[in-house]
């Protein structure tokens, strides 16, 4: 990690407006990510932290304030999102799915083989290159949807709750192949999760979100030193103490969220 | 020796083999169904129309209504009646689906398109295409164009639909996965909105081979002087009808090896599926 900013978000707002009922999803966010940060952004489901990532992944606009991506190197795209299970396109082979990002681009072809190549076998899917999604587990297709977005080489990754439909074997082996992948590329990660568990495991700071309208309500550092294994998490009793300050900081905007 | 017995019995593959033979067998069974079913109904015919129960002027039995196809073969008029129709229907499907496929798309892409199209091809629709032959006979005359343009225009409408329907059904979050991977507008219809489209669409147009059937026989009787609906009717006006079952037997014929085709094609253009 260098000490140098790569996302800033800076007084950012985001409101729905409808007739009957406008809402505030997102209230004056402020956060600064460094350079090959790996950050979760925990918080109860309706507080706001997909809008965010969705602002950030340029598929929603903000409606007040501004974020900077610092871009390195011009030819890389800015970002690229690992979205939940389905977003793996099932009329695209494996490969093709993972050549994605790399094709909309025109990238060479011969780079495009290259990269394409290089993860399907990084992450395991090399026999299973040309079928289709269908044909897959959920956590094939989640190993599908990591490759396309680590392949297209974008300067931050940002992931939308991408293990959330997998039960929790499948969670825990898929968790630590991300981290092995990320830490060989060093990429900053915007992650989000509502798991704390998730977090701990994967982060380097978790952001915590208020439910309704969102904002940071508290960020907790993770100096555990890596590479991390589940085991150390469980292991750990500083982490079973961030497990309750983080579950006790969360628990009043987990109950607001359910009335 | 007692003993030995019954740990045979309990071979759990044994059991299963058991288990795996029978399921089989009623498979196999069902498919016996299946193919007996036309071969049953058409000796009940026979007999029943050999047999006087059924009036044979009516009911001609199976056997004399092949022996009249197999002397129409053999004279040639069946081959012109059927070259003439497939013809029609192939052309008017043409003329039918291409058009409902690129007005479906845009309809489907572009919003304003479709606010603007929409309101007319609902109104139109309901409209029996059959319903505006006097009119179409008046404006492409009684020759082959007139049929190939009710066939077309009864052909587009299952297919405009079923475009639109399946452009806009495309789930959104591959909408998202094709804006953040940075798509451009040609990868992005032919990578996401026609192989998003197209299973549904191919539905439409499998209702359309249909339509088209249904349309060229009853065209083919009001204003023709050829093709197998003219067969069918002037069979009928001459009380030949053994020769008017020919042409009805021609009409499933066709229809059941069109959709066996289009199956076929959908098979190999949605593998994903």
């Amino acid at each position: 990690m260098k000490n140098e900013p790569k996302i800033e978000i800076v007084n950012l707002t985001k409101a729905f407006y409808k007739k009957q009922s406008s809402v505030t999803a997102l209230e004056d966010i402020n956060v600064t990510i460094q350079d090959g940060e790996f950050v979760c952004l925990v918080g109860p489901s309706g507080c706001g932290k997909t809008t965010l990532l969705r602002i950030l992944a340029g598929l929603e606009t903000p409606s007040v304030g501004d974020f900077t991506i610092l871009t390195e190197n011009e030819a890389r795209p800015l970002q690229s999102m690992v979205f939940q299970e389905q977003g793996v396109i099932p009329w695209l082979t494996v490969e093709e799915n993972v050549a994605f990002g790399l094709k909309m681009r025109h990238v060479s072809k011969k780079m495009i083989q290259e990269r394409t190549a290089y993860y399907l076998k990084k992450t395991g899917l090399t026999p299973f290159s040309s079928l289709y999604p269908k044909e897959l587990s959920g956590g094939m297709k989640q190993r599908v949807s990591i490759a396309r977005a680590f392949a297209n080489d974008p300067e931050i990754l940002l992931m939308d709750e991408p293990f959330a439909a997998l039960d929790e074997q499948n969670k825990f082996i898929l968790q630590e192949e991300l981290l092995s992948i990320w830490e060989e590329t060093g990429k900053t990660v915007l992650f989000i999760t509502h798991s704390i568990d998730e977090a701990l495991l994967l982060s380097d700071r978790i952001l915590l979100m208020s439910a309704q309208p969102g904002k940071i309500i508290h960020e907790i550092n993770i100096d555990l030193p890596r590479p991390r294994k589940i085991e150390d998490i469980r292991e750990n009793p500083m982490m079973a103490s961030k497990f309750v300050e983080i579950w006790q900081h969360l628990q009043d905007e987990v109950q607001n969220s359910r009335k | 020796m007692n003993k030995k017995v019954t740990e045979f019995k309990r071979d759990p593959f044994e059991i299963e083999r058991k288990e795996w033979k029978s399921r089989q067998q009623k498979e196999r069974w069902k498919q016996m169904l299946t193919i007996a079913s036309p071969i049953f109904l058409l000796i009940l015919w026979e007999f029943l129309s050999r047999t006087g129960l059924l009036d044979i002027r009516f009911f001609p039995p199976p056997t004399a209504i092949v022996e009249t196809f197999v002397d129409m073969v053999t004279s040639g008029v069946l081959f012109e009646h059927v070259g003439i129709s497939l013809y029609r229907i192939f052309l008017g499907f043409l003329l039918g689906v291409v058009p409902g496929i690129i007005i479906g798309l845009l309809m489907g892409l572009y919003s304003p398109v479709r606010h603007f199209v929409s309101p007319i091809i609902m109104a139109l629709m309901p409209i029996p295409t059959l319903a505006l032959l006097p009119i179409i006979i008046i404006l492409f005359g009684i020759g082959d164009l007139s049929k190939v343009v009710t066939i077309a225009g009864s052909v587009f409408f299952p297919v405009v639909i079923n475009t639109v329907a399946g452009v806009i059904n495309i789930e959104s979050i591959y909408l998202d996965v094709a804006k953040n991977y940075q798509a451009g507008k040609v990868n992005f219809f032919l990578k996401i909105a026609l192989p998003g489209a197209l299973p549904v669409m191919l539905e439409g147009i499998q209702m359309g081979q249909a339509i088209a059937l249904l349309t060229i026989v009853a065209a083919e009787m009001m204003g023709a002087t050829s093709g197998i609906g003219f067969l069918i009717w002037t069979s009928y006006k001459a009380f030949l009808l053994k020769e008017m079952y020919v042409g009805l037997i021609l009409i499933s014929f066709f229809g059941y090896l069109f959709s066996l085709i289009l199956r076929g094609m959908q098979k190999k253009m949605v593998p994903w599926r």
